[in-house]
């Protein structure tokens, strides 16, 4: 299989989108949004995460077994992040002694 | 191919160039999967206190300067699109090349750290160092404590991630205008730059949880 070299011009332009994102989230939130200040920042963190996994870090190139790693990795970690959480957030539902 | 790679080029265990390649980024990927849970459950104390605590959060959120972690974002993001340029520029078989963006990447880095010390030498100035004469008029004083408890844990271990990547980098500096990397073997430069891009990818993350998504919330 011949590896693929990302061009430059690739880089350039993700690197682009990555400072106009950055802009775009600072500016978002000087302003008051309520409960939108979370997600907002959150998904336009999501977005340069997966635009740097993707191409900075030549996932969307590499071959399955590496992208297969990364997929599990994440799923891992939606684990640790959605028990744990679910276990505090649903806590005082219950009103048992201890808690 | 050629018949007369580098003796790096290609170790006895694996059949060809490609092959050890893969396993080594494969490698990599694997060590970077145990980081993400290392700072993933960081970052769910963080969600749990913030759900706790929010109004602490937010009065914390606001002593934090914006601007200053705006600006650090944006380097290191520069910062990554050089190490990107580094292992081009490694895969096509430019040295000088090379070598420059790797120590355009470690200046980047460098400036990143500064910025990053500065700020908390700012909030050591306004007493918000945890355990080291912590003090604010604001109420809560205790959670806007372990807010910074937070933040300082966080941004440190990531401070730390730097200055680790610093060293990997100035080595790979000197590997690199000596001449050893070839269009068939930089592996060193591609796995060096991802963990580069690790990084930043915590950082991205780390910049709205405590400038952005608390900011408003201490009313």
């Amino acid at each position: 299989m011949p590896e693929h070299i990302v061009t430059k011009k690739t880089y350039f332009w993700i690197f682009a989108v990555l400072m106009v994102l950055t802009f775009v989230t600072t500016a978002v939130g000087m302003i008051d949004l309520g409960p939108f200040n979370v997600i907002l920042a959150l998904l336009i963190a999501v977005i340069k995460g997966v635009l740097v996994v993707l191409f900075f870090m030549h996932i969307y190139y590499s071959e399955r077994l590496t992208q297969l790693v990364v997929v599990a990795g994440t799923l891992w970690l939606f684990l640790l992040l959605f028990l744990t959480s679910g276990d505090y957030f649903t806590r005082e539902w219950l009103k048992v002694p201890g808690k | 191919m050629a018949n007369h790679v580098p003796s790096l080029a290609l170790r006895h265990q694996f059949g060809d160039v490609e092959q050890q390649k893969e396993a080594s980024t494969l490698g990599m990927w694997v060590f970077l999967v145990t980081e993400i849970m290392f700072f993933g459950g960081m970052f769910l104390a963080y969600a749990i206190y913030r759900h706790l605590y929010p109004a602490a959060y937010g009065m914390g959120s606001n002593e934090l300067n914006l601007i200053l972690g705006a600006v650090s974002t944006a380097i290191l993001i520069c910062s990554s699109f050089f190490m990107a340029c580094a292992v081009n520029s490694a895969a096509t078989g430019q040295r000088i090349a090379l070598t420059v963006f790797l120590i355009l990447t470690i200046c980047l880095a460098a400036s990143f750290l500064v910025i990053e010390m500065s700020e908390w030498y700012d909030l050591h100035q306004h007493g918000l160092m945890p355990g080291l004469g912590f003090h604010t008029d604001k109420p809560d004083a205790s959670h806007i404590q372990l807010f910074f408890c937070m933040y300082f844990a966080m941004t440190g271990l990531h401070a730390s991630h730097v200055l680790i990547g610093i060293g990997i980098l100035s080595v790979m500096t000197f590997r690199a205008f000596g001449g050893d990397f070839t269009p068939v073997y930089y592996t060193p430069i591609e796995v060096t730059g991802l963990y580069w891009h690790f990084v930043d990818l915590v950082w991205i993350f780390l910049f709205p949880l405590f400038y952005l998504v608390a900011r408003h919330a201490a009313k």
